[in-house]
This record gives C-alpha cells, structure tokens and sequence, in this order.
C-alpha cells in the first residue's frame, strides 16, 4: 500500500473546475515539486494536502485513512509569508509547537517541560542555521531568515508530510540557493515527504526527487471553465540523466 | 534653497514651532480679557488670570465650607473614577466578544448583526432609559460609558481578529493546537496592543457621554461642577475645569501610549517617530 494515494481527484468552485481526474501514488520520502501556470490548480491541491479545501470528488488517502478535513499536526506547512508569530522570539516561535500538545489548557510550560523543549527547540534552531538570532523577533529578521524559521517550527512535529506554499518565492536568487541546500539537507536527513508548489520552473528541477507538471489537456472554447487542469508530466529527477530528459520534455511543451 | 517639503525644523526650533500657537492663544485671551474688564469691572465672560487663579486656589485648596472637602479634587476622582470603570469594562466586553466573533464563524453569524444594530442606537437617546432603569446613581452614568463605547470597540476588535493572516491561523494548527490554544497563544497577545489603540481612541467619546451623564443628574463630577456653576457664568471656574479635563485625557492617552510601547514593542516596530 502506498504512502499517499490520490484516488480520482476532482475539485470545482461552482461551475469552474479546476482539476480533474488526478490519480496518483507517493511513497514515503520522495520530494515533489509541483509546477504549472497560474490558476492551474496546483494550490489548491496542496490547500487539499493540507485540508483547507475538500475536494469535491475522489479522495486522498495518507497510510490508507482518509485526510482529515482540517489542518492538523500530521502535515506541516511552510507559507511564501506570514507563517511566523510575530509576538513571539524565534525561540518562542519554535517552542510554541511544543507547548500546544503539552501545556493543553494553560499554552505554557514551566520547569522541567520547559527545559526539554527548549533544549529540543535549540537543536532544530541550530539545524536551521538560526542560533544567532534566537532571542530576535521575526520583523528584526530577514525573509530568508524567516522562512528558515517557519521550517524548524514545521519540524518541531515531526509532521508525515511537509507542505511548502511556494516557500522561496519571495527571496533573493542568492539566498534562494541557501535555502535550496538547507531543505535538500533536511529532507535527506529527516526522510521527509514532501509537496512543493512553486512558480519557478527551475526551481523545480533543483529541488526533489518528482515533477509534476499541471495543465489542462482538453479545451472548449465555448467555456474555458468546462475542463480542469490534470497532471500532465510525472517525471523523475533521481539522477542527473532523468533531469536533463526530464528539462528537454518540458522545452517540448513550451513550445508547443 | 531646499523646497519647502523638504524642509525640516531642528529640536529647539521644532519645541518652539509647538508652542507657539499656545502662546498666541493666551495672548490673544490676555489681551481680549484686559479690553472688557477696563470697560466693565464686573464683566463675567473672559475673566483675568488672577481671578482664574483664585477660583481654582479656592476650589482646589480651600475646604469648602459647607461640606469641609476640597470640591475640585472632589470631582475630579468622581469623574476619573466613573470613566475608569467604564472603559475598562468596555475594554473587556471588547476584547471578549471581539475575540468570540472574529474567530468563531458560529459566533460571528450568531452575534454580529446584533452587534452592529446596537451600535447604530445613539447612547445619548435611551440616557432616559438608563436613569430610568438604574436610578441616578453611578451604575446609570457608567453604563452609558459602556453602552457609547463597547459595541465600537467590539467591532473594532473584532476586524481586527479578522485581519490576522489567515496563514498564521494554518500554521498554529498544523502544529497542533486548538481552537481554545491558538485563541490565547496565537490571537489574544496580538490582540491586546490593538485594544490599547482603540481604548485610546474611546476615551475622546467615553469623555463626552461621561460629561452629558453628570449634567444631567451627579453630586459631584467634573462635568457636574461645569454646568452647576454655568447658571452664574462663572467662567473663572469653567475655564480652569476645561483645561484640567483636557489635560487628564493628554495623560490617560499619552499613558496608554507608553504602556503598549513597553509592553508590545514586537507591535511598535514598525511605527517611526513621527
């Protein structure tokens, strides 16, 4: 049985479809990124991963349960912004994940509780490259300094899978390749799955084990809404050679 | 030559440029005052600064004969007294129904329209119900605070919960916590220095429905006092207990000011020294 299954997937707003007839399987582990114009679909897939949205036919299934209709600790996410406390100091910001399933009813720990998930947070505070600034508020931070702390608080439970909302998108190139190394560190080291969406076709290859490709394969030009955009290439990127079949096929499509 | 706009005034020069329209006022006043009491020893309506100072040295630090208390310092604990009470009951009817209907969609379909209806009633029309139904005692003055002041705020609380990045919301979530964890982790504290903001902004109309209660029916109160003594146009009175008012909402304001920088400075980062 698969990690992930995604069993005849539909979603619609309304009249408007937006993705239709997605079947996939994920193992547990592989990296996925997930490219393809605007407005295609691929948030809201990873808004489905997360349980923001339902979909409206089909199911996803992780371990073989259906996913849960709301965000919860199984899956982490990292958003392009705004996913950090910004009242809370970057130690605070990762501690927080801990003291929500330990303090349920108080939100905060004393003594000996605090003591362990401090000396927990620090270790993954470090992981991300943040020791420096762990007493700093994020707005004394920089975006890339923050989106490495969105990742250590996603990390503090050990979430099955890790979403990324096109978490580098909002970077400079040069720190972007910084956070490339540090998630690619993570993911081997932590034998995480993950999904992530980005607008950057480049970064897509970089990044993962998996592409996939959204697009819309049948049109109507009478209405443009009547079709929803599919998986259109499922490519591997293990080793260099499935990278550059994998770049010259996507050459193909843009130009057609 | 640098434009205009570009132009901007050193510390002196800018203390200076503050107090100047200040001291224009009093000399202007000095001057008016002089002009009616040379043609009228008896004029009541711009009384010289000594007569001021008297009126206020026999209020304030005189007993007063009949009842042997200090009418001025009197009223003015009154007057602080009810305002206190009603804002801060206000603040907390804010922040509690704020933070109910801004997260909880249940409670914002259950609770907002009313909200906003009552809100629209102006306080000043059902004062006759609240003497009416609380006695002219402080209950009815302090609920008129409450009534003017707490559905704004709970609107205003309430817009503000909404205005939280849905993503931060998300994200407490995916790290586990509940409904009740991310209202007191994740909203309440990023709430609070807002409250601070708009409890300043109420005391400008807290003051006003304070003031309209004690005219109408008070034994003592500032408000009280202003239009106790209007009946003999005593101005030498009124004057002094204007400024004093004013002054006393410069500093509830300034210090509502200091305690959210203090307490919040995560909140005041991005504000600049303007």
């Amino acid at each position: 049985m698969s990690f992930i299954t995604v069993k005849n997937l539909s979603k619609s707003y309304g009249d408007n479809l937006v993705l239709e007839r997605l079947n996939k399987t994920v193992e547990q582990g592989e990296f996925i990124s997930m490219v393809g114009a605007s407005g295609c679909g691929k948030s809201t897939f990873l808004n489905m991963l997360l349980g923001k949205e339902s979909p409206s036919k089909g199911s996803i299934t992780l371990e073989g349960k259906k996913l849960v209709q709301e965000p919860d600790a199984e899956r982490g996410i990292v958003f392009q912004k705004y996913s950090v406390f910004p009242h809370l100091t970057v130690l605070e910001n990762v501690m927080i994940a801990d003291e929500f399933s330990k303090a349920k009813w108080l939100g905060w720990t004393f003594g000996n509780t605090k003591k362990e998930i401090q000396n927990k947070a620090h270790e993954f505070i470090e992981a991300v490259g943040l020791s420096p600034a762990i007493s700093k508020y994020p707005h004394e931070l920089s975006g890339g300094m923050q989106q490495r702390l969105a990742i250590a608080q996603a990390l503090m439970k050990s979430p099955k899978v890790l979403l990324l909302d096109e978490p580098f998108g909002a970077l400079d190139p040069g720190i972007r390749s910084d956070m490339h190394e540090l998630i690619n560190d993570i993911w081997q080291k932590n034998n995480l799955t993950i999904f992530m969406v980005t607008h950057d076709i480049k970064e897509g290859f970089e990044l993962g084990s998996r592409l996939w490709v959204f697009d819309k394969t049948r049109h109507d030009p009478q209405a443009p809404n009547a079709y929803g955009a599919e998986i259109t290439y499922d490519l591997p990127l293990n080793t260099d050679s499935c990278k550059t079949v994998a770049k010259s096929k996507i050459a193909n499509m843009e130009i057609n | 030559m640098k434009r205009l706009m570009n132009l901007t005034p050193n510390k002196p020069l800018a203390i200076f440029l503050s107090m100047l329209p200040f001291l224009v006022a009093l000399f202007v006043y000095w001057i008016a005052s002089n002009e009616r009491l040379i043609e009228n020893p008896n004029d009541k309506l711009l009384p010289s600064f000594t007569q001021i100072s008297s009126a206020v040295d026999r209020l304030a630090f005189n007993e007063d004969k009949r009842t042997g208390k200090y009418i001025f310092w009197e009223d003015t604990s009154a007057s602080l007294t009810r305002i206190s009470l009603g804002i801060v009951i206000s603040a907390s009817i804010g922040l509690l129904m704020g933070l109910l209907t801004g997260l909880i969609p249940l409670a914002r379909s259950n609770l907002s329209p009313m909200v906003t209806i009552i809100s629209l009633i102006p306080p000043m029309a059902i004062l006759p119900i609240l003497f009416i139904t609380f006695g002219l005692g402080e209950l009815a003055k302090v609920m008129l605070i409450i009534i003017g002041t707490a559905p704004v705020m709970i609107r205003d609380m309430q817009s503000r919960v909404l205005q939280l990045p849905a993503e931060q919301l998300i994200k407490a979530q995916t790290l586990g916590a509940s409904t009740w964890l991310v209202t007191i982790r994740v909203v309440l504290p990023q709430i609070l220095p807002r409250l601070l903001a708009s409890m300043r902004l109420s005391l400008g109309s807290a003051w006003l429905f304070l003031i309209a209660a004690e005219a109408i029916a008070a034994q003592e109160g500032l408000g009280y006092r202003i239009f106790l003594v209007r009946r003999y146009m005593s101005m030498d009175v009124i004057f002094p207990y204007v400024i004093w008012i004013t002054l006393l909402a410069f500093i509830m304001d300034f210090a509502l000011k200091k305690l959210s920088q203090v307490a919040f400075p995560w909140y005041h980062a991005n504000d600049n020294d303007k």
